[in-house]
């Protein structure tokens, strides 16, 4: 993980950026951790011959991992209580190894709330997901 | 295909567990300590998505035959926060719905069937918390 930055969510503004989180190589290990946190058991992201007789070259990533970390990931910069809402959109797959980049910037602000734009993109540029949220602020001069 | 707009599953509660919390906290790589040390943390914003453990088969607004589900891709999926997410130690009451159906034609030709699924959690008092929306995206051939 990546160091963490200091980040002001009372002086957002339009257009400012959060720092980018660039996970560690995503492991077969993260995938099946999130399974069980999840629910999910779908075999397509952990067992291996279910995967390749699937016509896979591998299993890949659960989506709802990388929607997950993007989401803590807002957590943490704004505080889970301040999120009203959270929304992805599924683009490429991500496969065992991806280091996701995890960022966004807010594009609107208004009475004491923000909207922001995420992404989770793969080292290769490929987008694995897009995400939306709209996030509560601290009142602007607060702690 | 059958309009299948307005279909539901029957309710079901659900306990917001700080264990559960934790665990999805770690799973998705929170680094907030209050997910461990607040005895009532607040949930993450996919927490929900757990909701799965305390389903049941009655619950789904799809009857299992209604789709192809070896053909299903998760297309989006939104948490909306009616006030703060969900606290450990909260029960909810979720309901799955249809919201809408449509179709679209696949780029490879075939036609998609895309249903948005909506999961209503609120208080035993009826009061709404949050809503999860679910589109979900059978395709036309073998999902690849």
């Amino acid at each position: 993980m990546t160091s963490q930055v200091a980040f002001d969510p009372a002086a957002v503004d339009v257009g400012t950026a959060i720092p980018d989180f660039v996970d560690s190589p995503s492991t077969r290990t993260d995938y099946v951790r999130y399974q069980g946190a999840s629910g999910d058991m779908n075999p397509i992201h952990h067992d291996e011959e279910y995967a390749r007789a699937a016509g896979f070259p591998s299993v890949f990533a659960v989506g709802m991992l990388a929607a997950g970390i993007l989401g803590t990931y807002l957590a943490d910069l704004f505080g889970a209580e301040n999120v009203r809402r959270f929304k992805v959109q599924f683009r490429e797959q991500s496969w065992p190894g991806d280091a996701i980049t995890y960022g966004g910037q807010v594009v609107a602000v208004r009475d004491g709330e923000a909207d922001l734009e995420l992404h989770a993109t793969r080292q290769t540029g490929g987008v694995h997901l897009l995400g939306w949220a709209t996030v509560l602020l601290p009142p602007a001069g607060g702690s | 295909m059958s309009d299948l707009t307005g279909a539901r599953g029957e309710p079901f509660t659900m306990e917001v567990e700080r264990g559960k919390i934790r665990e999805f906290a770690r799973a998705t790589k929170a680094r907030d300590g209050a997910y461990l040390t607040d005895p009532h943390p607040v949930a993450p914003p996919t927490f929900l998505s757990s909701a799965a453990f305390w389903a049941t088969p009655e619950s789904s607004a799809l009857d299992p035959g209604a789709i192809n589900w070896a053909r299903i891709l998760h297309g989006e999926q939104e948490y909306v926060f009616h006030g703060p997410p969900p606290r450990a130690g909260q029960t909810l009451v979720a309901r799955q719905r249809v919201e809408r159906t449509y179709e679209k034609q696949g780029r490879r030709g075939g036609t998609m069937r895309f249903f948005v699924i909506v999961t209503e959690f609120r208080t035993p008092d009826g009061e709404l918390v949050a809503e999860g929306r679910s589109t979900v995206i059978e395709t036309s051939q073998a999902a690849s």
